[in-house]
């Protein structure tokens, strides 16, 4: 008797369609490659810290980040030349995912900005050895208390936080989602995802540790009270539409939605569940850009953090939060945006003029960089608020600039250094130039770039938002721009005279010779700001090829 | 019992978290005032779920306590060394950077 005779004997067949009913996802696994190789690397990741000796953990963990990142740029282009960015944009994963032009271009953006990052975070040269080790810029053991026993008897031993690169490449699988994320639900875990990872990193400098401790403590309880926000926002928009579905919601929010049941069309009523869920959920996104008034971890968090990872967060946290607002704004809220577009306004307006006039009064070059990062997140917010194809394309091109500049400007600051780590008080920086002009000028032209100098890609970012924003019917706004830029523009040139047109002191700081990892960083940052602000025209139409949402 | 009501317990709740965050000094209570505050959110998306008759809010529900409970391990993983290293866990002492 075969077995499913046997089997019959005492069991029968349900009624058929019994066990119907429940159909599998379909997920389109070649569509989320990108997210899924870097999460898929993140996990081996964390076993190579498990299995792998020591010895070998900083050069097989390094040569795994750089592939997983380096394939998974490479799947973003080869979906975008698939014509999955234009043509064929479509959702994924029942809904949770889009795959569209903005997604693409900004994963590439922060798979290549993250790149650079994995470089920086490997540099071994900067610090002189320790007991005949190589030493990074991370703590030998993150978990003894600084100047402890254990704390020497760690460094002694040579140990190394290689865990920096899993939770990294943890923070940059979630960075990609967040841009792409098509509902509210995926839009609150890939924000969790990338975030806590960040929160970690902050506190594993291994120079002015209890500083760096601070930050992560700080960056941690805002976090998180910001993304409560988030997540009531999402709950009340939830009670609003009865969905969080991105498509779904707009329809509420339009008026358009077939099929409308009592409960629906008793919440839809309510405007306040959707004004105030809203608002919350900005709220949320805003505190992740760092707009003013959201900004307040941003001096602190960018001065305590390591300064590699100060690079990464100020730059990938950017992108994705962006993309993710975009996203937001632009697909979810469109039927709102006489609403949203005159706190937005509002908000634009204080954070360039905010974060310039702080930043004049700064003396710590990351507190000023930092500041500089708030004043850079206004000037995007003016192309968010643009709401027409170009402030879409026109945000995607500034933050692709933007995100070189930034990893750049940071790579340099770690090499200015004296016997205490990194010399980031701006008096030490008097001179530089004299002494080593060349590391003067390549940190000199990122802060034109940051200033907005022609030639440079701040130039070509600040001047296509603007065009994007005055189009747009928000030449007050530009009016604004323009006059913080030039506040923003007195600080950087400040920096610029400080270095070439001083005297160095005696006892300055050295510049330390870096490996070729944070060469390549710095020399990747100076390229594309230069390519960028020389010929920006072929990126300008890639970005505006791909300023088109997918609903 | 009208759901309504949860979502003012749960607007309550949210507020009473929020506030906590912004009044208390100990940084494990603050931690806790967050907690309060994604437990509140749960309460709305349940209150919610049950309001429209459908599933989505209960989900969410599930995938927010797993979010909060990995928040507690980098949470409590930050605050223990930062208390490690102070011997203190007041949100006051930590002023390193005040300008």
């Amino acid at each position: 008797m075969s077995a499913s005779a046997v089997h019959s004997l005492w069991t029968t067949v349900a009624a058929p369609g019994a066990e119907g009913g429940f159909t599998a996802p379909h997920i389109e696994y070649a569509q989320l490659s990108p997210t899924l190789i870097v999460v898929g690397a993140a996990v081996v990741s964390v076993l190579v810290e498990a299995f792998v000796p020591r010895k070998a953990r900083y050069y097989t963990q390094l040569f795994l980040s750089v592939v997983a990142v380096t394939a998974a740029f490479a799947a973003v282009v080869a979906l975008a030349a698939g014509g999955y960015g234009t043509t064929k944009a479509q959702i994924a994963a029942e809904g949770a995912i889009a795959v569209d032009g903005p997604a693409l271009f900004l994963q590439g953006t922060i798979l290549l900005a993250s790149l650079v990052a994995v470089f920086t975070f490997a540099e071994r040269r900067l610090d002189p050895d320790a007991h005949g080790n190589r030493v990074d810029s991370f703590a030998a053991q993150a978990a003894s208390v600084p100047g402890s026993e254990s704390e020497k008897a760690a460094v002694k031993a040579g140990f190394t936080t290689t865990e920096v690169f899993p939770l990294m490449l943890f923070a940059v699988a979630g960075m990609l989602v967040f841009p792409a994320a098509n509902d509210l639900l995926t839009l609150f875990v890939a924000l969790e995802v990338f975030s806590l990872p960040l929160y970690l990193l902050c506190a594993v400098a291994r120079r002015k540790r209890l500083m760096s401790q601070e930050a992560a403590v700080k960056y941690f309880l805002l976090g998180a009270f910001s993304s409560a926000f988030l997540l009531f926002g999402i709950a009340l928009m939830y009670g609003y539409a009865g969905s969080v579905s991105y498509a779904r919601i707009a329809s509420v929010v339009d008026g358009t939605v077939k099929q409308i049941d009592p409960a629906l069309a008793d919440t839809m009523g309510n405007d306040a569940l959707l004004l105030i869920g809203g608002a919350m959920i900005l709220m949320g996104l805003l505190f992740k850009v760092g707009a003013v008034p959201f900004h307040m971890w941003t001096p602190d968090v960018y001065q305590g953090a390591p300064t590699p990872v100060t690079g990464f967060m100020a730059a990938a946290t950017k992108v994705a939060a962006f993309g993710a607002m975009l996203r937001l704004l632009y697909v979810v809220l469109p039927g709102l945006r006489w609403d949203w577009r005159p706190v937005m306004w509002a908000i634009a307006i204080v954070t360039m003029l905010g974060g310039a006039i702080v930043a004049i009064t700064q003396t710590d070059i990351k507190r000023l960089l930092a500041y500089s990062s708030i004043a850079h997140a206004g000037f995007i917010l003016a192309g968010v608020i643009a709401t027409r194809p170009e402030g879409i394309s026109s945000v995607l091109f500034y933050l692709l600039a933007y995100s070189f500049v930034t990893i750049g400007a940071f790579a340099v600051v770690t090499l200015v250094r004296d016997a205490g780590g990194e010399a980031t008080h701006l008096s030490k920086w008097a001179g530089l130039g004299r002494r080593s002009p060349l590391v003067a000028a390549v940190f000199a032209v990122f802060l034109l770039a940051f200033a907005g100098i022609p030639l440079t890609s701040g130039f070509a970012g600040k001047f296509a938002v603007f065009k994007a924003a005055a189009e747009g019917g928000a030449g007050a706004l530009v009016v604004v721009g323009v006059i913080s830029s030039a506040i923003a523009a007195f600080f950087y040139i400040r920096v610029i005279v400080l270095m070439f047109f001083s005297e160095p002191k005696a006892d300055g700081p050295t510049v330390a010779v870096p490996s070729p990892l944070t060469t390549a960083a710095i020399g990747v940052g100076v390229a594309v700001t230069l390519v960028l602000g020389v010929a920006p025209q072929y990126f300008l139409d890639l970005a505006g090829q791909a300023g088109v949402f997918v609903r | 019992m009208n759901p309504v009501n949860y979502l003012y317990l749960a607007a309550l709740l949210f507020t009473i978290g929020a506030a906590g965050v912004l009044i208390r000094r100990n940084a494990i209570v603050v931690f806790m005032c967050v907690e309060l505050m994604l437990n509140a959110c749960n309460l709305a998306f349940v209150a919610f779920s049950r309001m429209h008759g459908n599933l989505d809010g209960q989900i969410i529900a599930f995938f927010t306590m797993v979010v909060a409970a990995a928040e507690v391990v980098v949470g409590l993983a930050i605050i223990v060394s930062l208390f490690r290293s102070r011997h203190s866990a007041s949100v006051d002492d930590a002023s390193l950077m005040k300008l």
